[in-house]
């Protein structure tokens, strides 16, 4: 059984730009919205990607954010050119954060936003390399799925 | 309750969304923290808040906030008043503390976007 593709695309996002921060999660959420996908998951998918936009810009030098849809999930990847992530399992901790007065000021930065994306998303993945950069894979299953959870499971 | 009457309880100034004042408002979520906003806010509530900046706008877009609250006597930056007219999302400006607006919206029957932590989704 097959999975379609129905709309892939990536954006950038420039790190310390906190100007434009939120302006690729905006233009995903209308996206979703013109694609006819439920309500619902066009919320969750905003806010894990407006999260994950927050970080890039608080932590890398730059980044990009791909979102695609299918009949089956709206998966975004969230994938930075940063320092890292040292230590993935304290990160992931509600309250931990090594974020910058700067990022504070904002209203973010009190080690929530991972927390956040891991809240709305029903499947997380990352990875990191110190140094490189951190990966974020994140899924929000179809609502499809969610009201006919005897169809069979498609790992993306 | 309307936007116009939250204006009269909290003798707040209209910044942005004049046009906007009978929209309906049930439930309110007060934080100066974005991230506990996305952690626990639910559509269509107000967003009661000292900070001013365009991210507070960000945030109330994402989750499709009503409208925003700025408390103490804050006023936004240009480019956050900018944007949220961009954006169509009013911002009213009270000289109440945090405190006293949540107090005063909920004695009138603004309900929180959740009562406490656990179990909510």
């Amino acid at each position: 059984m097959g999975v379609t593709l129905n709309f892939e695309k990536s954006f950038e996002v420039e790190g310390g730009s906190f100007q434009n921060a939120g302006n690729v999660s905006g233009q995903i959420k209308g996206i979703l919205k013109d694609l006819g996908v439920s309500t619902d998951i066009v919320r969750r998918i905003a806010i894990i990607c407006y999260e994950s936009e927050i970080n890039i810009v608080s932590y890398a030098k730059r980044g990009t954010i791909t979102l695609s849809v299918t009949d089956e999930a709206v998966k975004i990847e969230a994938k930075d050119e940063g320092p890292g992530i040292p230590d993935i399992e304290l990160a992931m901790q509600e309250g931990y954060s090594t974020a910058s007065p700067a990022v504070r000021e904002m209203g973010f930065g009190a080690g929530m936003g991972l927390a956040n994306m891991k809240k709305y998303s029903d499947h997380l993945i990352i990875t990191s390399e110190l140094g490189v950069g951190t990966n974020v894979r994140m899924t929000v299953m179809n609502f499809q799925k969610i009201l006919h959870p005897d169809l069979p499971q498609i790992t993306l | 309750m309307t936007l116009k009457d939250v204006k009269e309880i909290l003798e707040a100034d209209v910044l942005v969304g004049n046009d906007q004042l009978d929209k309906p408002v049930k439930t309110a979520f007060a934080a100066d923290l974005m991230s506990d906003v996305l952690a626990f806010a639910k559509p269509e509530a107000m967003l009661l808040t000292g900070l001013t900046n365009p991210q507070v706008v960000r945030t109330a877009d994402i989750l499709d906030i009503t409208a925003i609250i700025m408390v103490r006597g804050k006023k936004p930056t240009e480019e956050t008043v900018k944007l949220a007219e961009e954006l169509k999302i009013p911002i009213l400006s009270t000289k109440y503390i945090l405190f006293e607006t949540s107090g005063r919206l909920h004695a009138r029957g603004i309900k929180g976007c959740i009562e406490k932590v656990g179990g909510e989704t």
